[in-house]
């Protein structure tokens, strides 16, 4: 942040920093279902429509989450930037179309508006939905705040619509703690954003005149391929996505990181790995715990989907102990997402590096400061130590189990 | 930073007062955060919202559980909702009442304050909605934001004769609390 930003923010919803963000990078059709919490971006964003505040966008109101999407494919195939928002069962819902739109190389941006899944029935915040389609070939991007969500709204599209990435993009918030909050933000300036992120030219898209089909049939003999260039285009966004963040911070002068950020993570023996609104209390947490002497730092992932292997082994490679919060669990193997990831891209070097995950957030349990406290302990424990507890729920009401 | 918690019940405008109070701590120079208790919320059901004013950027993501100044906008609110938890020692409890402070008999060090914000409202605005009064008593009882600040936010919010009700309305109680600090 530069030194006169105060003077360029205002305090909004982040759910309205959101719909601007989407405003100015200037989609041509917009298609979504309200659903909690998301609801208030979509609201926003019809509003921007009804004024006229949006040139040549088309928001098609339409009956539920699987058709939003869906009208987004035949939107996106011919040409159209095009943009939704939805949360949990709407999320749910549109999966069948969500691999639809990647493996027809469509850049879709689409605002996840991070809430826990049924059954129990919940409209609280966890990462559940958006880490129930890390295989679908998205791009996967976490944000902290709501500058960070305003931010990663162009640099999303700019990435997706990269003609040697073409794969679609979830921007993913914190539901409540991000769409809900009032907090001051740069708005994105249209004059930027338009400097930032150049019309969407598509190589090849729906054409009378030039006949082209999406989504073919594909019989064994080529459908590998497809997969093999989807894996590709991930491989490339990795490049881009740190390329498109560098091209931010040159025009808008705020610099988030790229694929991942780090916060006091240099020197720390107990390095933490979380993504979303939680690494705003870690950071809190951190600074507290350094001024008690604990060596103690962040590695904040960005960009999920692609998994930054590379960058993450290399900053991870001198802590002592490596602590992983995940506000989701794969039922069954007892573990977070992102702590399989870091596990997995450790296996095979000569990082040796404990790895402990901890579970929590789930279904929008709070997470106040002493939680994390708590969490940085375990860890000091397994840096002196050994490993006791691999992975665990964190918080637990034992009363209710 | 200091921290407050806004009890209500749906309906009142507690999380509206939590949103202007953010933007009112803004203009005065802070930074800010104002988030509501994301409950499932019904007209008339207690309801909570949060703010936070620094001077840094506010990172901090969890629920406020030790707030410097807390805003009960019904009084009825006391027996159900237990609204003087983890409020500081040095702190201040702003209830809508016009029964004196005591009558209340809090069981906290902090210091409790009342203000008939519904009468004022009535008076002014023409209807029981008190919640931009409680953020001018606020402002009177804590010395943290300036009523300028508190009423240019809520005119932005309300434009025209609701907001230049209301602002006058939160003047007034500004006046009468911050002639008692």
């Amino acid at each position: 942040m530069t030194d006169n930003s105060m003077e360029k923010m205002s305090v909004v919803e982040g759910s309205y920093a959101t719909a601007h963000a989407v405003k100015v990078c200037r989609p041509n059709v917009i298609s979504a279902y309200p659903i909690t919490p998301q609801t208030h971006i979509v609201e926003d964003l019809s509003q921007f429509i009804a004024d006229g505040e949006i040139d040549n966008c088309e928001f098609i109101t339409i009956e539920s989450e699987f058709s939003a999407l869906s009208a987004l494919v035949g939107a996106s195939a011919a040409g159209a930037r095009t943009y939704s928002s939805t949360s949990s069962q709407g999320l749910e819902l549109m999966h069948e179309v969500v691999f639809n739109v990647s493996g027809m190389r469509l850049p879709t941006v689409m605002t996840v508006v991070n809430r826990a899944v049924s059954a129990p029935i919940s409209i609280w915040n966890d990462h559940q939905d958006s880490i129930s389609q890390r295989d679908t070939g998205w791009i996967q991007l976490y944000a902290e705040n709501s500058q960070e969500i305003s931010d990663l709204t162009p640099l999303a599209y700019k990435v997706a619509e990269d003609k040697d990435v073409m794969l679609p993009a979830m921007v993913c918030m914190d539901g409540f703690i991000l769409s809900h909050v009032f907090e001051p933000v740069i708005l994105l300036e249209q004059d930027l954003t338009d400097e930032y992120l150049p019309p969407y030219r598509p190589e090849h898209f729906l054409d009378t005149k030039n006949p082209k089909t999406f989504g073919s049939f594909a019989d064994p003999s080529v459908y590998t391929e497809f997969r093999y260039m989807q894996q590709m285009g991930m491989d490339i966004a990795l490049k881009k996505i740190e390329e498109a963040a560098k091209e931010f911070t040159r025009i808008f002068g705020r610099d988030h990181g790229g694929l991942i950020d780090t916060y006091r993570a240099d020197d720390a023996d107990i390095l933490l790995m979380a993504m979303g609104s939680v690494v705003g209390t870690i950071k809190d947490v951190i600074d507290e715990a350094r001024s008690d002497g604990i060596k103690v730092g962040l590695l904040k992932i960005r960009s999920f989907r692609p998994f930054p292997v590379e960058i993450v082994r290399k900053t991870l490679a001198d802590a002592s102990v490596i602590v992983v919060l995940d506000k989701n669990i794969s039922i069954g193997l007892n573990e977070g997402a992102l702590c399989t990831e870091v596990k997995s891209c450790l296996y095979n070097t000569d990082i040796n590096t404990p790895v402990i995950g901890f579970m929590l957030g789930h279904g929008g349990r709070d997470i106040p400061k002493g939680t994390i406290h708590n969490i940085i302990n375990k860890g000091r424990h397994v840096a002196k130590s050994s490993i006791k507890v691999e992975n665990e729920f964190v918080d637990l009401r034992g009363d209710l189990i | 930073m200091k921290e407050i918690r806004i009890h209500g019940r749906g309906g009142q405008g507690s999380v509206t007062a939590a949103e202007l109070l953010a933007v009112a701590a803004f203009k005065d120079g802070h930074y800010s955060q104002a988030f509501p208790s994301f409950g499932v919320e019904r007209r008339g059901a207690p309801v909570a919202a949060f703010t936070r004013i620094g001077d840094m950027p506010i990172r901090l993501r969890s629920q406020i559980y030790e707030p410097d100044y807390i805003i009960v906008q019904d009084p009825t609110l006391i027996e159900v909702v237990d609204v003087t938890g983890g409020v500081k020692p040095d702190g201040k409890i702003l209830i809508n009442s016009d029964f004196q402070a005591e009558t209340f008999k809090l069981d906290t060090p902090a210091e409790v304050i009342t203000i008939d914000a519904t009468r004022i409202a009535l008076d002014i605005i023409g209807l029981p909605i008190m919640n931009t009064v409680m953020l001018g008593a606020f402002a009177g009882a804590t010395g943290e934001i300036k009523i300028r600040s508190i009423q240019e936010a809520v005119s932005e919010r309300f434009p025209g004769k609701v907001g230049e009700k209301n602002s006058k309305a939160a003047n007034e109680a500004y006046k009468r609390l911050e002639a008692k600090r």
